[in-house]
C-alpha cells in the first residue's frame, strides 16, 4: 500500500520494488506475504522444539521405568511439549495461513493494520525464548501440564513464572491478529465480495477471530490470578485464604474449550478449500457450513465443564454440560456429512493436498467419535486423565489441525513460490505421517481403557506393549517431517514452474485473478466481484 | 469348493484364531468391572461405541465408495449440485435424534454414581504428595487410621533391578498397607488433599474423584466379589504423581471384621504412651522412619535435596539455626514452594523427625526436641 501512495505510477514494478533487503525487510516488514512466511517458518521451528520433547516423552515411555529422564524433567516436558505445539505451532500456522490468503481471498491489498501485523509476529519469538528458556531456571521447567492447574502452579519453581509471562505476550499477539482479521474481512472486500460469498476459509477466519478476541483475555486472567498467588499475597486459589483451586479450572476451560475451536475451525476452512477444489465440484451446504460452523463456535463456550466431571460439581450441572457437549455432534455431524456429499458424484483426484484432506476427514471424525465417547459423563469418569483422551485429542490435534495444515501448505504452495512441489515425495509424506500417527495413537485408546493415566513417567508392566509401539510409532512419525522440511525446501530452491492456477477446480480469487507466484502486493485496484 | 481351497481357508482360519488368542494378551477394552454400577458403565461404554461404529461405516462406505467410483480417471464427470435443504434437515434431526437416545440411559447411571447416601463403611481418602493417607470415619472399623505408599522397591524403578521388575506382577500398582473394606457394602469415598489436587481413582470399582485441597467430594462403590483391586492417582499432583497407587483390598464380612480386630489392637499396641521421655537416640531412630515416608522424596536419603528444586537439609542454615524456626517451617509448609505443611502428623513424629535432621549428615547440633516443643510451636 505504502509503495503504491508513493508511486502512483509505477504499477508494474510493484512485484519488486520498495521493499528493504537483507534481514531488515522481514524485520520491519508490513507486508502481509512476509508476515505470513515468517509465521509459518516459525510455527514449524515450533513444531520440530515441540517434536523434540515429544521424543524424550515417547522415548522415556518405550519400556516400564525410568531410564532416560527424571519424573520433574518428564513433567515438565508433557507441560512444555503442549504449551509450545498449542500456541507455538498450530495457532501460529493457521495465523500464517490467515496472512496470506485472507487479503487475496476477498481482493484485499493487504491486511488492514499492516504495522500491527508486524508485531503480532514480533512477540511470538520472545514468548518462544521464554518457554525454551524455562527450562534452565533452577528447579528446571514447570512441571504442571500445559493446563497449569492451581495449586500445583502456585508451589513450582520460578520457571512458571516465564510461562506466565510467555502466556501473556502469546495472548497479546493473538488478540492483536484477530483484531487484524476481523476488521479486514468486515472493512476491505473489493465490491460484490458479499459476506456469503466469501471461500469459507474466511468465513473460519472471521468465526475464529472472534473466538479469539473473547477467550485470551480470559486465559490471561486465569494465568494473572496464579501470579498474584504465587507473589503478591492473594489467595483466589487457596482454600486456606478462602479461595477454591477448581475455580481456576472453570476459567481456564472457560477458555479451554473454544481454543479447541480456535484450532479446529480455521483447519475446517482448509479442508473446505481443498476438498471442493480435487472433486471439481462446489462445496456441498455452503450456508449450512457456515451456521454449523457459527453454531460450533456458540456451543463452545457452553460446555467447559465437561472437562472437568470428576473435580465434583452438582449433579445438576454435569447432566445439563453432557447434554450441552452432545449437541455439538450435531453441527460438527452436518460438516463432516458435507464434505462427504461435496465428494459424492464428483471428478476427484487425489494429489497430496486432497490426500491430507481425507485424512483430515477420516481421522478428525475418529477423534469426534471418541470426543462423544468421552461427552457421556458416567464414561467420561472411567476416561478422564487416561490415555484415551490423550489419544482423543490428538487425533483431533495432529491428524485434524495438523493434517489440515499440510494440505494447506501443497495446496498454496505453488501459488506462493510459483513453483510445484514433488507429487511423489508429497504422497510418501502424507503415507508414512498417516500410518506412524495410528501406530502412535491408536494404540493409546488401549492402555486409556485398561487405565492407563496420562503424565506418568513410569507405568505397571501390563500396559508395557501398547506404549512400546506407540514409542516406535511417535519416531517413525517425527522422522517423517523432516521429509516434509526437505520437500518445502527443494520446491523453493528448485521446484518446477507452476501455473497460474495448478488445480482444476480450484476457484477463489487467488487462483482465479493473481499470476503464480503471487506478487508482493496483490489488488492494488479490487477486483469485481459477480 | 476343492480340497486344496479348504486346506487354505482352513489354515486361514488357524492363523487368525491364533492371532486373536495371541491379542489376548493385550488388554483392548476396559477392565472387567466389580461392581454393578461398573457394568453399567461398561454397557454404555459399549453402546456407544458400537453406534458410533455404525455411524463410521455408513459414512465412510459413501465416501470411499466417491474415492473408487467417482474418480476423474475412471472417467467420472463432475455432477454441480451443491445444496439440498431436504438432506440438510435430514442429517440436522436423525443425529439429534439418536444424541438423545443416548442421553436417557447415560443420565440414570449418571443419578446413580452420584448418590452417596445411606453408605454402610465412609472412609476418608487424603491425598498426599506423594501418598494416600485413609480415615475411617463411620461404619465397622470406625477409627482406623494409616498412610499407604508405594511398595514396589526404588531398585525395580531406577533399572538396577530389572529382573526383579520383570518378576513382579504388581510393579507400581502395590502399596504398604491395603484399603480394606467388606464385599457387598456400600462404601462411601470422601477425597480431600493436603497439598495439591489428586484422584483417587481405580478402574475395576468403575470410581474416579478429584481430591482437592481444602474441600471435600465423595464417590462411592459396592464390590461384588472379594478380591484386590489396583488403581493410581490420577490427577498430575507433581514429581511422584506416577507413584501413588491405590489398593483396595475387597473382603468376605467375617474376614473384614477380623482385620478390623487385629488393626484395632495394632493401634492400641502403637500408641505412644504420652509420659514417656524420649531419650535422643529413640527420637533419632523414630525420626529416619518418618524422613523416610515424608521427607525422602524431594531432600533425598543424602539430605542434599536437588540442586535448584528442592533444598538441602545437609549444612542447611535453618536446620542448623533455632530450633524453633525449624519447628515452625515443618508445621506450616512455606508458601509458594513444594514445602506444604506437616500438621498432620504427631508432635512425637514432628520431634523426632527435627531431631534426626539436626544431628544426621553434616548437621552436629546435638539437640533433641522434645514432643512439647512442637506442641507448644502449633
Amino acid at each position: 500500500m505504502e509503495a503504491a501512495h508513493a508511486h502512483p505510477h509505477d504499477h508494474g514494478h510493484d512485484d519488486h520494488a520498495h521493499k528493504p533487503s537483507g534481514i531488515m525487510r522481514w524485520v520491519k516488514s508490513t507486508n502481509h506475504k512476509d508476515i505470513g512466511t515468517m509465521y509459518l517458518w516459525f510455527s514449524f521451528t515450533m513444531f520440530l522444539v515441540g517434536g523434540i520433547m515429544a521424543l524424550i516423552i515417547r522415548s522415556e515411555l518405550f519400556q516400564p521405568g525410568l531410564q532416560i529422564v527424571k519424573p520433574e524433567f518428564f513433567n515438565s516436558m508433557t507441560t512444555y511439549h503442549g504449551l509450545i505445539m498449542v500456541f507455538g505451532a498450530i495457532m501460529p500456522a493457521f495465523v500464517g495461513f490467515a496472512n496470506w490468503l485472507i487479503p487475496m481471498q476477498i481482493g484485499a491489498p493487504d491486511m488492514a493494520f499492516p504495522r500491527m501485523n508486524n508485531l503480532s509476529f514480533w512477540l511470538l519469538p520472545p514468548a518462544a525464548l521464554l518457554l525454551i528458556t524455562a527450562q534452565f531456571m533452577p528447579g528446571g521447567g514447570a512441571g504442571v501440564g500445559w493446563t497449569l492447574y492451581a495449586p500445583l502452579s502456585t508451589q513450582a519453581g520460578p520457571a512458571m513464572d516465564l510461562t506466565i509471562f510467555a502466556v501473556h505476550i502469546l495472548g497479546m499477539s493473538s488478540i492483536m491478529g484477530s483484531i487484524n482479521i476481523i476488521t479486514t474481512i468486515l472493512n476491505m472486500r473489493a465490491p460484490g465480495m458479499a459476506l456469503m460469498k466469501m471461500p469459507l476459509f474466511c468465513w473460519t477466519w472471521l468465526i475464529t477471530a472472534y473466538l479469539l478476541v473473547a477467550v485470551m483475555p480470559v486465559l490471561a486472567g486465569a494465568v494473572t490470578m496464579t501470579l498474584t498467588d504465587r507473589h503478591f499475597g492473594t489467595h483466589f486459589f487457596n482454600a486456606a485464604g478462602g479461595g477454591d483451586p477448581v475455580l481456576y479450572q472453570h476459567i481456564f476451560w472457560f477458555f479451554g474449550h473454544p481454543e479447541v475451536y480456535i484450532i479446529a475451525i480455521p483447519a475446517f476452512g482448509v479442508v473446505s478449500q481443498v476438498i471442493p477444489a480435487f472433486s471439481r465440484k462446489p462445496l456441498f451446504g455452503y450456508a449450512s457450513m457456515v451456521y454449523a460452523t457459527a453454531s460450533i463456535a456458540i456451543l463452545s463456550f457452553m460446555v467447559w465443564a465437561h472437562h472437568m466431571y470428576t473435580a465434583g460439581m452438582p449433579v445438576e450441572a454435569q447432566l445439563y454440560f453432557m447434554y450441552a457437549t452432545v449437541l455439538i455432534a450435531v453441527p460438527t455431524g452436518v460438516k463432516v456429512f458435507n464434505w462427504v456429499a461435496t465428494m459424492w458424484r464428483g471428478s476427484l483426484t487425489f494429489e497430496t493436498p486432497m490426500l491430507f484432506a481425507l485424512g483430515f476427514l477420516f481421522l478428525f471424525t475418529l477423534g469426534g467419535f471418541t470426543g462423544l465417547v468421552l461427552s457421556i459423563t458416567p464414561v467420561d469418569v472411567q476416561l478422564h486423565d487416561t490415555y484415551y483422551v490423550v489419544a482423543h485429542f490428538h487425533y483431533v490435534m495432529v491428524a485434524g489441525a495438523l493434517f489440515s495444515a499440510f494440505a494447506g501448505i501443497y495446496f498454496w504452495l505453488p501459488k506462493w513460490t510459483g513453483r510445484m512441489y514433488n507429487e511423489t515425495l508429497g504422497k510418501w509424506h502424507f503415507w508414512l505421517s498417516l500410518i506412524f500417527f495410528n501406530v502412535t495413537f491408536f494404540v493409546q485408546h488401549f492402555l486409556g481403557l485398561a487405565g492407563m493415566p496420562r503424565r506418568i513417567p513410569d507405568y505397571a508392566l501390563q500396559f508395557a506393549e501398547f506404549n512400546a509401539i506407540s514409542s516406535i510409532g511417535a519416531w517413525g512419525f517425527g522422522l517423517s517431517q523432516l521429509l516434509f522440511l526437505y520437500i518445502v525446501i527443494k520446491t523453493i530452491t528448485s521446484g518446477e514452474k507452476a501455473a497460474d492456477r495448478p488445480w482444476e477446480g480450484a476457484d477463489s480469487l487467488e487462483w482465479t485473478h493473481l499470476p503464480t507466484p503471487a506478487p508482493y502486493h496483490s489488488f492494488e485496484t479490487p477486483p469485481v466481484v459477480k | 469348493m476343492s480340497i486344496k481351497g479348504f486346506k487354505k481357508l482352513a489354515a486361514a482360519g488357524a492363523l487368525f484364531f491364533w492371532s486373536v488368542a495371541a491379542w489376548a494378551e493385550y488388554k483392548l477394552n476396559l477392565q472387567t468391572p466389580h461392581t454393578l454400577l461398573g457394568e453399567k458403565i461398561y454397557d454404555l461404554h459399549t453402546i456407544i461405541t458400537v453406534i458410533c461404529f455404525i455411524i463410521f461405516i455408513g459414512v465412510f462406505g459413501f465416501m470411499f465408495y466417491a474415492v473408487f467410483k467417482h474418480r476423474k480417471s475412471v472417467g467420472h464427470k463432475a455432477a454441480q449440485f451443491h445444496e439440498s435443504t431436504t438432506v440438510e434437515i435430514a442429517w440436522t434431526v436423525i443425529p439429534f435424534i439418536i444424541l438423545i437416545a443416548l442421553a436417557v440411559p447415560a443420565t440414570g447411571t449418571l443419578v446413580a454414581m452420584r448418590d452417596t447416601s445411606e453408605p454402610d463403611l465412609t472412609i476418608k481418602a487424603t491425598g498426599y504428595q506423594w501418598k494416600w493417607g485413609y480415615d475411617y470415619l463411620k461404619g465397622e472399623g470406625e477409627g482406623i487410621s494409616f498412610y499407604s505408599m508405594l511398595s514396589t522397591p526404588r531398585a525395580q524403578i531406577d533399572g538396577t533391578d530389572v529382573a526383579g521388575r520383570n518378576a513382579n506382577p504388581h510393579y507400581l500398582l502395590e502399596t504398604d498397607n491395603h484399603v480394606v473394606v467388606p464385599v457387598g457394602k456400600k462404601i462411601r469415598i470422601l477425597t480431600t488433599a493436603a497439598d495439591v489436587i489428586h484422584a483417587w481413582y481405580v478402574p475395576a470399582l468403575a470410581v474416579k474423584q478429584d481430591a482437592v485441597p481444602g474441600f471435600i467430594r465423595d464417590t462411592w462403590f459396592k464390590a461384588e466379589k472379594p478380591g484386590i483391586y489396583r488403581g493410581q492417582c490420577a490427577e498430575l499432583c507433581g514429581k511422584e504423581h506416577g507413584f501413588m497407587p491405590i489398593v483396595v483390598e475387597v473382603m468376605e464380612p467375617a474376614k473384614y471384621t477380623a482385620w478390623v480386630g487385629a488393626q484395632q489392637k495394632k493401634v492400641a499396641a502403637a500408641k505412644v504412651d504420652p509420659n514417656k521421655t524420649w531419650t535422643p537416640e529413640d527420637l533419632k531412630a523414630h525420626g529416619e522412619k518418618v524422613y523416610a515416608q515424608n521427607c525422602v522424596a524431594c531432600h533425598q536419603a543424602t539430605g542434599m535435596g536437588v540442586p535448584g528444586a528442592f533444598p538441602a537439609l545437609s549444612g542447611s542454615k535453618v536446620v542448623n539455626g533455632p530450633k524453633a524456626d525449624q519447628i515452625r517451617l515443618v508445621l506450616n509448609g512455606k508458601q509458594g514452594t513444594a514445602m506444604n505443611a506437616f500438621k498432620h502428623l504427631s508432635d512425637v513424629d514432628l520431634a523426632a523427625v527435627v531431631t534426626y535432621t539436626r544431628n544426621n549428615w553434616n548437621n552436629k547440633t546435638g539437640e533433641a526436641i522434645a514432643p512439647a516443643d512442637v506442641k507448644a510451636l502449633r
